[in-house]
């Protein structure tokens, strides 16, 4: 398994290849739709509604309805990819989500772009840090965050083609391609990035090439830590996290809440099966006003907040 | 045939379907009687005299749509699917007993017929909607029909439906309101006003129509009325636990249940 070599070239707004994907499903299958929120210009489907003027269902600034039409769309027979800020088709629609769509287990494909701490100076109202905790009980929904612009290509085509709800959890953060070689995408399996035996970083999404920066400064100090990319965060990849717990000691990192996020289902999963130490890197709760490289960095969400996060963690194993 | 002609069968169905719901709540001990009984004659004038379905193939693409947004009215749906020939009557007496798929709140999953599933107000219109969209969107010639209480529509969910149907000229779509006037505590009006619910709809784009909710032929002449080019809302007047005395337009019927001095009475009214 190859190294994660994270550069400053070739970072990329996963956005960019999340249309564009869509666009070459959309030419191949009709059923296909977008539903958004006066969103196109955000959700980057500029292109998709100049190629498919019809099959763009914007029904203003109302997310309730918008993701009910989902539903009726997929009760009509079509693929509604129903995309808006994450903050509001998860916070505002969140009855919607849970009753219409997961509940209701329709065919519909919800898209939460610019999750996460995007919006870094709007405040806590735009920032989408909640967003795992409240989605994450909801059975029958798959959400899947995927961590550079290959696996957003891969979750927009699996999603798709998969029968059933689907919650894709989109940045627009620029990150590099995470390099690994002969890549399959695998919905609810964590993927490798990294070999190692002393410890477990487990990170989704924009978070991925950090922790794999974060394991080449521990490799210098001789620790060999295994970096996970767990992109599916429902449902859980368990055989992945009881591989992780027989490492003895595990770091989250998420660009998210750790309160009943990525850390805190690690958390419960390893309490339940083997209490391990588990260092949780990401956010605590409504954070203060700043831009996104700020608040990853005073959180620790960086090679060196990852680092020590898992220099405390073995010092917890003993 | 003559639309007329349908009536005595809607008549027929509608008492049958009232003494079914009726002897579901007072086994189960659990509903919402008085709900059921005021949408119930609009339900049969739908199943029996307006829908174009077939309960062998209930994913048939091109069936009309009916959704139940008052999910809690699930004594009148599922009466209704049962007599459309969706399931067995047998299955009418486990009505929210464990596990049963005749669950308090309509599943589509579960149970064949049924569009969505409903509970929490305001969410049955919206997805209507998204139905009727899709209909548009590829010419298909399915009407869509959705059903919400009176009191569902201060949820805020229904406004922002009524906006998008309103804009988007959807003649395929009915939204039918059972106007009892009475919400689980109390009047309609008492609790957050909702008239004139008429000019409300007409603002917002709709071809509105208030008829008697139990006058089968009333019902039938607006319901099945071809579609025109705006979405059509039918105000039906109606009365909470119509057809049996004691609970005609008392709101603790909302959710009241009958004990079996109270069962046999309305089975003897119910004839």
């Amino acid at each position: 398994m190859a190294t994660a070599a994270p550069t400053a070239a070739g970072f990329q707004d996963c956005r960019n290849i999340w249309v564009s994907t869509l666009e070459q499903l959309a030419e191949a299958d009709p059923r296909i739709v977008a539903v958004v929120n006066d969103s196109v210009g955000s959700s980057k489907l500029n292109s998709f509604q100049k190629k498919f003027p019809d099959r763009v269902v914007n029904v203003g600034i109302a997310e309730q309805v918008m993701v009910g039409v989902g539903a009726g769309l997929a009760n009509g027979g079509r693929i509604p990819f129903v995309s808006a800020a994450s903050c509001f088709i998860t916070g505002r629609a969140l009855e919607q989500v849970k009753a219409d769509i997961a509940y209701a287990n329709f065919n519909v494909k919800l898209v939460g772009q610019s999750s996460g701490v995007a919006y870094g100076e709007l405040g806590a109202t735009h920032h989408s840090i909640e967003d795992f905790a409240w989605l994450r009980p909801l059975a029958n929904l798959t959400v899947i965050v995927p961590a550079d612009a290959w696996e957003t290509a891969e979750a927009v085509k699996w999603a798709a083609a998969h029968d059933g709800p689907v919650f894709l959890r989109l940045s627009r953060m620029p990150v590099p391609d995470l390099q690994i070689p002969n890549r399959s995408f695998r919905p609810g399996k964590a993927e490798t990035v990294r070999q190692g035996g002393d410890l477990t970083i487990i990170a989704c999404g924009t978070t991925v090439h950090l922790a794999a920066a974060a394991a080449e400064r521990l490799a210098t100090e001789g620790i060999a830590a295994r970096v996970l990319n767990f992109s599916t965060i429902n449902p859980l990849d368990e055989e992945a996290l009881h591989a992780a717990s027989a490492t003895g000691a595990i770091v989250t990192v998420e660009e998210a809440s750790v309160r009943g996020g990525l850390g805190g289902a690690v958390a419960e999963f390893t309490a339940a099966h083997k209490p391990v130490p588990v260092e949780r890197v990401g956010f605590p709760g409504f954070l203060p006003t700043g831009s996104v490289d700020w608040l990853f960095r005073e959180y620790g969400l960086s090679p060196e907040g990852i680092e020590a996060a898992a220099l405390r963690a073995l010092g917890r194993r003993g | 045939m003559l639309t007329n002609d349908k009536i005595p069968l809607i008549k027929e169905k509608a008492l049958w379907m009232r003494r079914a719901a009726f002897t579901m709540v007072h086994r189960a001990q659990l509903g919402h009687p008085g709900g059921d009984f005021s949408a119930m004659d609009v339900l049969a004038t739908l199943y029996f005299g307006v829908l174009n379905y077939d309960p062998k193939r209930p994913d048939w693409a091109d069936r009309d749509r009916f959704i139940m947004s008052k999910g809690h009215a699930t004594g009148a749906l599922y009466a209704t699917l049962c007599a459309a020939g969706y399931f067995p009557e047998d299955w009418l007496p486990t009505y929210m007993q464990t596990k049963s798929l005749l669950n308090g709140h309509p599943n589509r999953n579960y149970l064949p017929g049924v569009e969505t599933n409903t509970g929490p107000l305001g969410h049955g219109f919206p997805v209507a909607v998204g139905v009727a969209i899709a209909g548009q969107l590829s010419g298909a010639g399915y009407r869509t029909y959705v059903l919400t209480g009176d009191g569902e529509q201060q949820e805020g969910s229904n406004w922002e439906a009524a906006m998008v149907a309103g804009h988007r000229k959807l003649g395929n779509l009915t939204l039918i309101i059972d106007r009892n006037r009475l919400q689980q505590g109390a009047g309609t009006e008492e609790t957050s006003g909702l008239d004139p619910l008429d000019d409300k709809y007409r603002a917002f784009g709709f071809e509105v129509c208030e008829v008697s909710g139990h006058d089968h032929a009333a019902l039938l002449a607006v319901l099945a009325a071809p579609p025109g080019d705006r979405p059509r809302c039918v105000i039906a007047n109606t009365v909470k636990g119509k057809g049996v005395s004691f609970m005609e337009n008392v709101a603790s019927w909302h959710h009241g249940v009958p004990n079996d001095a109270q069962y046999e009475q309305a089975m003897k009214e119910l004839v």
